[in-house]
């Protein structure tokens, strides 16, 4: 790592948040110089200076998701912390929230710790737990918020994602916690009852398919539910993978009331809808369920206009005998660290719904504002500029590519996009000025990161 | 026709060759020798996931009496109940050299992952899927209408007795069909509103709300929550030709549990709105007919009169179960592509010998 770290790098010709060529300088893990093209003070190649040819590349800051699985501990044969982090920087991400649905669940100090400490050692992307809300993911007992919030790993983001925490005494009792801490709940909306055995969106394909329905309005309901639960307690609430025309609408309203909410939408949720189910894929059985063409109008309105405030991956890898049966008996989750923003540039940027300023702002600013990692020796999300840190993400928004889900990073290969091609690659990733990937392939921690794009 | 998973998956000139060539089997039936060699050398399994002893007795029947070898496979006190998983099994079949593969899954969609996963070379025949399909259960059922209600006059059950050769060739075209009860949870019904659309019937569904699933408005058919206005005939199509009764699945009318239960506040209730009994029985025109999947909840969806009544063809829908399933194995196993795989009568002979299937 350390020398990887000490390199200096000068990304010639590169296009902060899509905007004119500059040349960025990066050293001592900071932004060190933006300058015209060329015109960049620092050394030239032989004195320690590696040169990237960045020239019709768009500079990004690092991405940030909120929503990661990587499945360690317990579920090593689906993701490990090495694996699932590498396939962060593979997509650009130079930091990942990982949700606390493990083996043991992350509910305790201990936990998070070794997560975390995991995650620095890999090395990829720095790596922040989320903790459990409830003892177990059981939904009945307050977990230990204040002491993860107190450890190494510095905890901010609380979540039973995979289940909801559906009963309203212990929400409120979360929430107004986590207040001491400056925490958030982010809840997995899903109202258990309406959802029994559900195995897709609940409309005309489940009708059709013989699968159980799982109805918008479970989702709906929490939501609303929480938010004025949030809004009486006067705390901070993140609603997870918001999936409905609905829930766009309950959030619409929380916010214009003044509620403190944020949601997230997933790449897939942007682009794939539930007609996928009708060749009984697995691949496409995820939580919450593929919606409607509506519903995916409604999420990317909601992107645009600022409603839901970012995009998050819910990477979810899988093992393949998880997937590689009946459809009833199959997993929940898609992968999704390495299209995410592939899938963003297709529905959002190509259709001139957003820039690239508001990207980074969906994909890095917000995310980090909201997990409180956006200060500090160790914050993200922050702009592009002298001194700050050097957290910079390289994007060929031109290329084109077919994705391939067992040439990728993860483990897993549970990507709802094989074979499909998709615009724009990531070509370098640098954390804190180190690079973890160059010319779109990973750069492992300590190894020589000298290489330069053509 | 490779595998059969799905009534959706068949237009009019398929499913109208699958009834008539199970009208050439059924005649086969009443010789003295029932068998025929079609199927010799070949192999059917019946794949049972789920606990069916009709449906796995009627395939097994049909591919015997065709002289298929038959190897039946079920889940319980099987590799299955040890942990395998359905590729690992359907591997092992291909090994062994299946010909078809009727499968019965409680999940849906299971026979479509083994028709499509690349893991089987065997015909598939879905032999019912979760709340998805049950294929040949809407053929039998379209059989048993068609042999009733098909041709220029429409034929009492007891009267004259239905007519198979002037069946031959045609649909349903104008008969009305209500199928009653819990269709929410039905692959039966599911089957058979697209079946009995394909063959030009109309189709009224009738239950309570709770027993319809969201998306039903998009089928093709009708939807009523009023059977007595449905059997007296206060709707577009008329009073029906027949009566279709679903069995009211009791496992899931708990109040907890999979499903969310408390579809209905409580059986006497159902009854008195959606069971047929012989007061509903006597709204029917004088040649409709009374049909049940089985196995029935006497007193429950249909009460002892209307199931032993002389409309009822519920013990004929089992008879002409086996001679559809047999047209359904030969056509996937020996017929070809050609119209005139079979017989043009019943009174010749069932083609005696081997035919290769279309590659």
């Amino acid at each position: 790592m350390s020398s990887a770290a000490t390199t200096t790098y000068v990304l010639r010709g590169a296009r902060p948040l899509g905007g004119e060529p500059v040349d960025l300088v990066l050293s001592g893990g900071v932004i060190a110089e933006i300058a015209p093209v060329g015109a960049a003070r620092a050394g030239s190649e032989g004195d320690g200076t590696v040169v990237v040819d960045a020239t019709g590349l768009v500079a990004l800051p690092g991405l940030v998701d909120l929503h990661t699985h990587l499945r360690e501990p317990g579920r090593e044969d689906a993701e490990t912390i090495g694996s699932g982090t590498r396939a962060a920087a593979a997509g650009g991400f130079t930091a990942v929230h990982a949700m606390a649905n493990t083996t043991p669940v992350a509910d305790t100090a201990g936990v998070v710790e070794q997560v975390w400490r995991l995650g620095r050692d890999a090395g990829w992307v720095d790596v922040h737990p989320v903790g459990a809300v409830s003892v177990g993911l059981a939904g009945q007992q307050l977990a230990e918020l204040g002491a993860m919030a107190d450890s190494a790993a510095r905890v901010r983001v609380f979540s039973d994602d995979g289940k909801c925490v559906d009963d309203p005494i212990l929400m409120r009792r979360a929430l107004e916690y986590v207040k001491a801490f400056d925490g958030v709940v982010a809840q997995h909306a899903q109202e258990p009852r309406l959802t029994e055995g559900a195995q897709m969106n609940e409309g005309v394909v489940s009708a059709e398919l013989g699968l159980a329905g799982w109805p918008a309005v479970a989702e709906e309901a929490i939501i609303a539910r929480d938010v004025l639960l949030a809004e009486h307690v006067g705390s901070r609430l993140h609603v997870c993978h918001l999936s409905t025309a609905g829930s766009v609408e309950i959030v619409r309203w929380a916010k214009g009331r003044g509620i403190d909410v944020t949601a997230e939408v997933t790449p897939h949720h942007l682009v794939l809808t539930d007609d996928l189910a009708r060749g009984y894929d697995p691949t496409f059985k995820v939580n919450p369920p593929l919606r409607t063409a509506e519903d995916v109008e409604a999420v990317r309105e909601g992107l645009a206009d600022g409603t839901i405030d970012i995009v998050a991956t819910d990477h979810a890898p899988h093992a393949r005998e998880d997937k590689d049966c009946e459809w009833a008996a199959a997993a929940f989750g898609m992968t999704g660290l390495e299209t995410a923003l592939s899938v963003v540039q297709q529905t959002m940027v190509d259709t001139g719904r957003l820039t690239w300023a508001d990207v980074a702002r969906v994909l890095s600013s917000a995310p980090a504002r909201i997990g409180r990692i956006d200060a500090g020796e160790h914050a993200q999300g922050r702009p592009l500029e002298v001194g700050e840190p050097a957290n910079v993400t390289l994007v060929d928004p031109a290329a084109r590519r077919v994705v391939d889900g067992a040439g990728q990073a993860t483990a897993s290969t549970n990507t709802p996009f094989q074979g499909r091609e998709l615009p724009g690659a990531v070509v370098a990733t640098f954390l804190r000025g180190r690079a973890t990937v160059l010319d779109g392939a990973p750069v492992p921690a300590g190894a020589d990161a000298r290489g330069v794009r053509a | 026709m490779r595998h059969l998973l799905s009534t959706q998956d068949l237009g009019r000139a398929d499913a109208v060759r699958i009834l008539d060539t199970a009208a050439q089997m059924a005649a086969t039936q009443s010789r003295e020798i029932k068998k025929l060699p079609t199927l010799r050398g070949r192999t059917v399994v019946n794949l049972f996931y789920e606990d069916s002893t009709r449906t796995r007795i009627s395939f097994e029947t049909a591919a015997k009496r065709l002289s298929a070898d038959v190897i039946n496979f079920s889940a319980k006190g099987s590799s299955v109940s040890k942990g395998e998983s359905l590729k690992d099994t359907a591997l092992t079949l291909q090994a062994m050299g299946a010909d078809a593969v009727v499968v019965r899954h409680q999940a849906s969609g299971a026979p479509h992952l083994l028709a499509h996963a690349g893991w089987l070379d065997a015909a598939v025949v879905n032999a019912g899927d979760g709340m998805h399909q049950h294929p040949t259960q809407a053929l039998l059922d379209a059989y048993t209408l068609r042999r009733h209600l098909s041709g220029t006059g429409l034929t009492a059950p007891g009267a004259s007795g239905p007519d198979d050769a002037a069946a031959r060739g045609a649909g349903l075209d104008g008969r009305h069909v209500a199928i009653v009860g819990d269709v929410l949870h039905s692959r039966v019904a599911r089957s058979n509103v697209h079946l009995l659309h394909t063959l030009g019937a109309h189709v009224t569904l009738v239950a309570p709300p709770t027993l319809l699933p969201v998306g039903v408005q998009t089928w093709p058919c009708e939807v009523s929550y009023d059977l007595d206005a449905t059997l007296a005939g206060d709707t577009a199509n008329g009073g029906p030709d027949a009566v279709m009764m679903l069995r009211v699945q009791r496992e899931r009318m708990s109040g907890s549990g999979a499903g969310g239960g408390a579809f209905f506040p409580n059986p006497l209730e159902y009854s008195r709105k959606y069971g047929l009994d012989a007061r509903r029985l006597g709204l029917l025109a004088e040649h409709a007919i009374v049909m049940h999947p089985g196995p029935m909840n006497r007193g429950l969806e249909i009460s002892a009169q209307a199931a032993d009544s002389p409309r009822a063809v519920i013990v004929e829908q089992v008879a002409n179960g086996v001679a559809v399933r047999m047209a359904v194995l030969y056509l996937l196993l020996a017929g070809s592509d050609e119209t005139d795989v079979a017989p043009a009568s019943a009174a010749q002979p069932v083609p005696a010998v081997e035919r290769v299937p279309a590659s």
